[in-house]
């Protein structure tokens, strides 16, 4: 397997582990914001020159190996490929905006260690292929939460009753993975399901949205591990008709958020069902298994990650001035934050893949994807991006508009969140007006993929079918 | 390429390329909160709207001299993989249909342009209206000179969020607030139909090309390269995007609603333009219709239905601009029923005619008293008043009916309300209270923080 030059992939998951314990001795202090962006910085240029490194390769694979690291990492733990490749620096810039937008007043609230662990467990599990190493890695990311819960002393019963069934579900399925594949996959599949936020195991994320902090929230959903679990575990494994199935499942939760999402009172729960709709499509867009529909989930993948991640920091910059925001009526706080406004506009357009935003083409394609397989199933995928495109106008006129707010306290976005707000806008914009490369990428990972996946289901027919399969051929022979 | 083609090319591209540039320079310096002065914003958008007609003039001309009837632009592939024959193709193309409609376009969105520059003076939002202009301006454009359906689609979508956006002009009061969100939901399902007919037609002819798509001749000469099934199917589809979008049976309840907005975007969008886009839609696509005998007698019925609700509408209306709109929605009817008739030329100039008397109407309406004060001063006389006609010669029992009908705006808007709004929240309603039952038992405490959340938390003093 190529190699890359530099142990970018170790380093980027080191570089957050040492920012954590960093800002573990530091203490309570005023700047520890700015340390803890220093090091999501960091990680983000380290995982922005493991893409470029990547792509100097031209290969679909590559691992790092470094002999001063070898003996912590084993070299074949932590591989990138063309799936994961844009993932990781997009993870690390989720880290980096959220971090960056937090209120020094909201910091003590916030744990930046706990951030910071979460970060390195979420790279390390982008970069980690379907392994026991993978397993352990989805199970521990599932803590850091967990103790921020039990810090706010708020009852995680949910949370824990969901992920306990994940790890027991993902631990088991994997173990016997070897004995068959319908048992196995089934478990294999429920854990990611739930962990993927599928209807009915969805309670988890309105969960956490509701009793952990915003920020924690935003950054255990959006990068969408359990997507990457699906596409791990589930797809080079589960046979076509379970794959459909599970799209058609997908698609019905997609439908169910948008619809829960539009009657919501209060911003975080929209937002939750909001990006629930959209990560079902994303997940419907991978289980088609065709190169047009996974062309367009791995597009809207990287737009979701950048369009919600945007979205949900400027309710989480609204929030942490005025508290948590109802719905139910008008708050009209366009003029004490415009930039907020225009920014909360932009974000949410791109997330339903409005024209010229980074969603517009991975949402044609999927669409595109979804019809081609389903042709009247398929339509549903465009009336739930109709739901969410509703949600997002709705709550922006919520939010900004209908009402006179005259108070003279300044609200608008400080350097740093404008500065957080800008980088995502170029990117949204950028990839909405210049979308091809992203999608020329996309497309070849897609490609790969579903090789992959055939090959794979090559080796893995099983006698009967492939006695069948000779007989047919045989007979075909003969009447030829 | 000939050197006429290159001209063609060089004239095409300018044309598209003003209103993005329009759209890009104010949008991105509202965006890093650098607000830019009024006459700079006004002169900007007169600018661009001058270097849209210039060389769309300069394009006809050039036809006419040289007796080309089609000319295409052709842009290239904005995103395609073509091993799975996938393309989003940007051609643009000046025909007989577009350049009309492109030429009304610029010559209303700088009439209109010129008005709210005196009419929005010193207004706060003087800037965010000239932006969801420039939205709009772009939206036009594209949606005139699209060739392809997907390049339609994208300035649809354009018209559309500016529209909504504009009827919510005066955001600080709660009303134009409610009523775009109304006028985005209905917008967005419609959107969501045609996108489905884009993406079906795609699948039936292998393009979205309108050329492939009538495959002979250019407009109106074409015929359908589809079946009549299949053309009934897109047909329907694209006939639910139009009734959205020009406000037809049974979905013109929008229509007085988006009058909340400030005169100047009343007369473009729901006078002039916006209105008339689901008839565009219809005529560049009347191929289709003309492919299913089934559909056109769906197009004549929807349009008489539409003109016919209108009429008696816009009759009993108490407000001047809501009483245009429906009067507008009379003349949209007629101009779908035309369409459906085949009809193409004379729907055509009943677009640009209607279009241009309703804008100077609407644009007068706010000085109408005035207006009428002067006219009765000059005759010398108070003007006669005249009664509802069908009132007068109908039965009384009748009469009312027809007079609450037209007063209650058809029943349309409790009827979608009654049959579509409440279930779906109905059923959304329970599903939410399925899931707090379930939170609530498994959690040790009350599942929804968020319950606790205060209405208006920003009117008191307890900001960070």
């Amino acid at each position: 397997m190529p190699e890359l030059y530099f142990p970018w992939i170790e380093v980027s998951i080191l570089i957050p582990l040492i920012g954590a314990a960093w800002v573990h001795l530091l203490g309570q202090r005023d700047n520890l914001l700015t340390h803890a962006i220093a090091f999501c910085s960091l990680t983000l240029a380290l995982t922005i020159g493991e893409l470029i490194d990547f792509i100097s390769l031209g290969t679909f694979e590559a691992h790092d190996h470094w002999p001063f690291l070898g003996w912590i990492f084993d070299p074949s733990v932590f591989v990138v490929d063309e799936l994961s490749v844009f993932l990781i620096p997009l993870t690390a810039l989720i880290f980096l905006v959220v971090v960056m937008s937090t209120l020094g007043t909201k910091a003590p609230r916030f744990s930046l260690r706990l951030v910071l662990v979460l970060e390195s467990l979420t790279l390390a599990t982008f970069s980690c292929r379907a392994s026991w190493a993978l397993v352990a890695l989805l199970i521990a990311a599932a803590i850091p939460a967990y103790l921020e819960l039990r810090r706010r002393k708020r009852c995680s019963r949910i949370y824990v009753l969901h992920m306990v069934t994940f790890a027991v579900l993902l631990i088991t399925g994997y173990a016997i993975e070897s004995t068959g594949v319908l048992i196995p996959g089934a478990m294999l599949t429920a854990a990611t399901l739930l962990r993927a936020g599928v209807f009915p195991l969805h309670l988890w994320m309105t969960d956490l949205f509701e009793k952990g902090t915003f920020g924690t929230a935003i950054l255990m959903t959006t990068p969408l591990v359990g997507a990457y679990a699906v596409m791990r575990f589930v797809l080079p494994i589960a046979p076509e008709w379970a794959l459909q199935s599970i799209a058609v499942l997908s698609l019905f939760t997609a439908v169910y958020a948008g619809s829960l999402a539009i009657i919501q009172r209060e911003a975080r729960r929209m937002f939750c069902y909001l990006l629930l709709c959209q990560s079902s499509l994303i997940l419907v867009g991978l289980e088609l298994v065709t190169p047009i529909g996974l062309t367009g989930a791995l597009c809207l993948w990287l737009s979701v990650g950048l369009s919600l991640t945007g979205f949900g920091i400027t309710l989480r910059c609204i929030e942490a001035r005025i508290s948590r925001v109802s719905l139910s009526d008008y708050h009209g706080l366009y003029a004490q934050m415009p930039m907020l406004a225009g920014f909360f506009l932009l974000t949410g357009l791109a997330s339903i893949g409005f024209p010229a935003t980074v969603g517009f083409v991975g949402m044609e394609l999927l669409i595109e994807g979804a019809v081609e397989v389903y042709p009247w199933v398929g339509t549903l995928v465009v009336f739930a991006a109709a739901l969410s495109g509703i949600t997002v106008l709705m709550a922006y006129f919520r939010i900004f508009t209908g009402s006179e707010n005259r108070t003279l306290v300044p609200m608008n976005a400080r350097p740093r969140e404008k500065v957080a707000v800008l980088v995502l806008t170029v990117l949204i914009i950028g990839g909405g007006l210049v979308p091809q490369p992203g999608v020329t990428s996309r497309y070849h990972a897609a490609s790969e993929l579903t090789k992959h996946r055939k090959d794979l289901s090559l080796v893995q027919t099983p006698p009967h079918v492939e006695l069948i399969q000779r007989s047919k051929k045989l007979s075909q022979s003969a009447s030829d | 390429m000939t050197p006429l083609e290159i001209t063609f090319h060089i004239l095409g591209t300018a044309v598209i390329a003003s209103p993005i540039a329009l759209l890009c320079i104010l949008g991105l310096s509202s965006l890093a909160g650098y607000k830019l002065g009024e006459s700079v914003t006004s002169r900007l958008t007169q600018a661009s709207v001058w270097l849209t007609s210039l060389p769309t003039v300069g394009i006809v001309v050039l036809m006419l001299a040289t007796g080309i009837r089609y000319v295409p632009i052709e842009l290239g592939n904005w995103v395609s993989i073509p091993e799975q024959h996938f393309h989003f193709h940007l051609k643009f193309a000046f025909d007989r249909l577009s350049i009309p409609f492109l030429l009304l376009s610029c010559t209303l969105c700088g009439v209109v342009g010129e008005f709210t520059r005196r009419y929005l003076h010193r207004e706060e939002g003087y800037q965010r209206f000239f932006l969801f202009y420039a939205v709009f301006f772009c939206g036009m454009v594209l949606s005139s000179l699209a060739s392809t359906i997907e390049t339609l689609f994208v300035g649809w979508e354009m018209v559309g969020l500016s529209s909504a956006l504009l009827v919510a002009y005066f955001h600080n009061r709660i009303n134009p607030v409610r009523q775009a969100e109304r006028i985005w939901s209905i917008y967005r399902l419609s959107d969501a139909a045609l996108l489905v007919a884009a993406i079906t037609m795609h699948h039936m002819t292998g393009e979205g090309d309108f050329g492939g798509l009538m495959s002979s001749g250019v407009w109106p000469e074409g015929s359908a390269a589809i079946d009549s099934s299949q053309a009934l199917f897109v047909g329907v589809l694209i006939l639910i995007a139009a009734a959205g979008k020009s406000a037809l049976f049974p979905l013109s309840g929008w229509l007085p609603r988006a009058m909340e907005g400030p005169t100047p975007s009343s007369a473009i969008f729901y006078g002039a333009l916006s209105v008339h886009l689901g008839a565009y839609l219809l005529l560049r696509l009347s191929p289709i219709i003309a492919a299913s005998l089934t559909l056109q007698i769906m197009v004549i019925s929807l349009g008489a239905v539409s003109a016919v609700c209108g009429a008696i509408m816009s009759r009993v209306q108490s407000d001047i601009k809501v009483s245009l709109a429906y009067a507008s929605l009379t003349q949209v009817g007629v101009i779908v029923v035309e369409v459906g008739m085949g009809l193409h030329y004379l729907a055509l100039i009943h677009i640009v005619g209607h279009a241009c008397l309703r804008t100077m109407q609407l644009l007068r309406a706010p000085t109408l008293l005035r207006d009428v004060n002067d006219l009765e001063n000059k005759i010398g006389a108070r003007l006669p008043n005249e009664t509802w006609s069908d009132a007068g010669h109908r039965r009384p029992k009748f009469g009312r009916w027809w007079y609450r009908f037209g007063f209650e705006r058809g029943f349309m808007d409790v009827t979608l309300d009654t049959y579509v709004v409440r279930p779906f929240v109905c059923v959304a309603s329970f599903c939410d209270r399925i899931e707090r039952t379930i939170t609530d038992k498994i959690s040790s405490e009350s599942s929804r923080e968020s319950d606790n959340a205060e209405l208006h938390p920003e009117k008191i003093n307890r900001v960070a």
